[in-house]
């Protein structure tokens, strides 16, 4: 049996459980497959689950599970296991999946292969791949050992839309699980946003985005002068912004905004997945770029590669010359 | 406070890969080598906390021969002593392993807090800290962005309250009780760097070498690496730099329609 650990937020489903069940249908190949729902009452979102063609749904109820911990959901989730004895257990790769699940594989002593972009089966046996080294390489990983194996899904891999429904609704029904509220140790407040978020990248028409390669924040300059010829906005990897170049707002990947504009330009920007998650959905992506290895033209439909402090001017002249 | 930092050592990030013959793992013997960047971002938090709150910063690492060279490092940053894992095999093994291999050392030293960074460079696992605390049976917290260490109440039990990182720029403080354990992520500070005091001071710091626990069988196996295939076809463009701005654009305005 393959075991889909859903997640959801205030009882609202995140875009990622749909695509790690779209993954799991993939992989199952006649396997029945179970959803299991951690939370304090998750009963709404239990039911829209159960229109996925699955054996069932389980919900897995307390009130000490609602705010997330990892105590709470560790030992909620060892429960839940070790009643359903599952082959595989598929998870979205969010940050709370990154936050719990390998102290659950841990606990159990399993492997967990994280942020999976592929599968393989031959011969009954599954091999994983996951990017490797900042997205340079690609690893073929096959887990070790008894089951069951935990792996867990890179937000994008898969399609949400591709998730099968079912003729009739899944049954839904509780699991019973034992969680000590007194045993969880972390303490969460409230989640904010850290300030209003004055630039709303997610609808930019044209986004020109620098990374490393950008070099100093004099630079900027550069980048901004065909932001302006483009009518872009600007925005900008991660290190650019930990570096205080850019305001974090301006940030597109899985910590800061996902975007999809018509045009992406990325100016020196490697492509770890990190920042392709939060920007492989955009129209059309140009990457300029003086590694021509870089990752992040797997995924441009143009690229060009040189020195962005030559091209980026030369691009300027052009738009204005045209 | 009794801080220890986790620190790995990944091949640079101009590092062009090269695979070894069953391509299976890299040509380790090509790699330049330099710190883990989350983990350099683990080690200025700590070192910040010591000046802080006083105390010592030991730095650790389980890693092959090579590691020595980031644990020199660290200590010219201003740690006070290392701990090295010496094992061949630690350079390309799982987040389990590593983490097996630091417990081993770091559970008699009754450490108040450890740190280290949200993932590595090199296989970006992102397990060896959550399972760190599972193996030493602390609390955790992982994506930090803010630390602090007090004892609001009075009550003589100094409290860890951080600021973790959710999607989208979200944000959550959490508390919980010392010791334990906090994976920290790039750009919770601006990095320092070795002054050529901190050099010279660490020529005489201590790196006390230990030999990593006979391990476990792996739980995952590399099968193969491979270069990426490419999902979409891209149009490369070449030519002098103002032929190729202006075959983009020109592109980008009739083949795309995006300008």
């Amino acid at each position: 049996m393959i075991l889909v650990i859903a997640e959801q937020r205030g009882g609202t489903l995140n875009r990622t459980t749909w695509e790690t069940i779209a993954a799991a249908q993939q992989i199952a190949a006649g396997r029945p497959i179970t959803i299991v729902l951690p939370g304090a009452s998750v009963g709404t979102a239990a039911r829209e689950l159960a229109t996925a063609a699955v054996a069932e749904v389980l919900t897995v109820e307390s009130p000490a599970l609602e705010p997330y911990t990892p105590d709470g959901y560790t030992a909620a989730l060892q429960s839940a296991i070790e009643q359903l004895s599952p082959s595989l257990v598929l998870l979205p790769h969010t940050y709370q999946t990154r936050d719990f699940a390998p102290k659950l594989a841990a606990r159990l002593n399993r492997p967990i292969i994280t942020d999976v972009i592929a599968f393989k089966t031959t011969g009954g046996q599954s091999t994983f791949a996951r990017p490797v080294f900042q997205g340079k390489l690609t690893a073929e990983v096959a887990p070790q050992g008894p089951a069951p194996h935990f792996v867990t899904v890179q937000v994008g891999a898969f399609r949400p839309d591709q998730a099968e429904r079912g003729a009739t609704p899944a049954p839904v029904r509780a699991l019973p699980v034992n969680v000590e509220a007194g045993a969880i140790r972390q303490k969460p407040e409230a989640p904010f946003q850290q300030a209003k978020q004055a630039v709303d990248l997610s609808q930019a028409a044209r986004i020109v985005s620098v990374g490393r390669g950008i070099k100093e924040q004099a630079n900027i300059a550069v980048a901004q002068a065909l932001a302006d010829a483009l009518g872009a906005e600007l925005a900008a990897s991660r290190p650019i912004c930990d570096s205080g170049w850019l305001p974090m707002e301006r940030q597109v990947g899985s910590s800061g905004q996902t975007v999809a504009p018509k045009l992406y330009l990325a100016l020196g920007i490697s492509g770890a997945i990190q920042h392709l998650v939060g920007m492989k959905g955009a129209h059309t992506i140009v990457a300029i770029n003086k590694d021509p290895d870089a990752p992040i033209f797997e995924v441009a439909d143009y690229g060009i590669v040189g020195d962005l402090f030559e091209l980026v001017p030369a691009l300027v002249k052009a738009l204005k010359d045209s | 406070m009794k801080i220890a930092v986790c620190i790995k050592q990944v091949p640079a990030r101009d590092w062009r890969p090269r695979l070894n013959e069953a391509r299976t793992w890299i040509r380790e013997a090509d790699a330049t080598y330099e710190m883990n960047e989350p983990d350099a971002y683990a080690l200025e938090e700590s070192l910040r906390l010591k000046e802080t709150h006083g105390g010592e910063v030991a730095v650790c690492s389980a890693g092959p021969a090579r590691v020595s060279h980031v644990l020199r490092e660290a200590l010219a940053r201003g740690a006070d002593r290392a701990i090295h894992v010496e094992d061949e095999a630690l350079g390309s093994a799982d987040g389990f392993a590593v983490a097996d291999a630091l417990a081993g050392v770091m559970k008699d030293e009754q450490f108040d807090l450890i740190l280290t960074g949200l993932q590595s460079d090199d296989q970006g696992l992102a397990q060896t800290g959550v399972v760190l605390a599972e193996r030493l049976g602390l609390p955790h917290a992982t994506i930090i962005m803010e630390v602090q260490v007090g004892d609001p109440a009075g009550s003589g039990d100094a409290r860890l309250r951080v600021k973790r990182e959710l999607e989208g720029g979200w944000f959550q403080w959490v508390a919980m009780p010392l010791p334990a354990v906090l994976t920290i992520q790039s750009g919770i500070n601006q990095l320092r760097y070795a002054t050529l005091k901190g050099i010279m001071a660490a020529k005489k710091k201590d790196i006390r070498r230990a030999t990593a626990p006979p391990g476990a069988a792996p739980l995952q196996k590399i099968v193969s690496l491979y270069v990426p295939e490419k999902t979409k076809k891209t149009e490369m463009i070449s030519g002098s730099p103002a032929e190729a701005a202006k075959e983009l654009v020109r592109k980008l305005r009739e083949e795309a329609r995006v300008i």
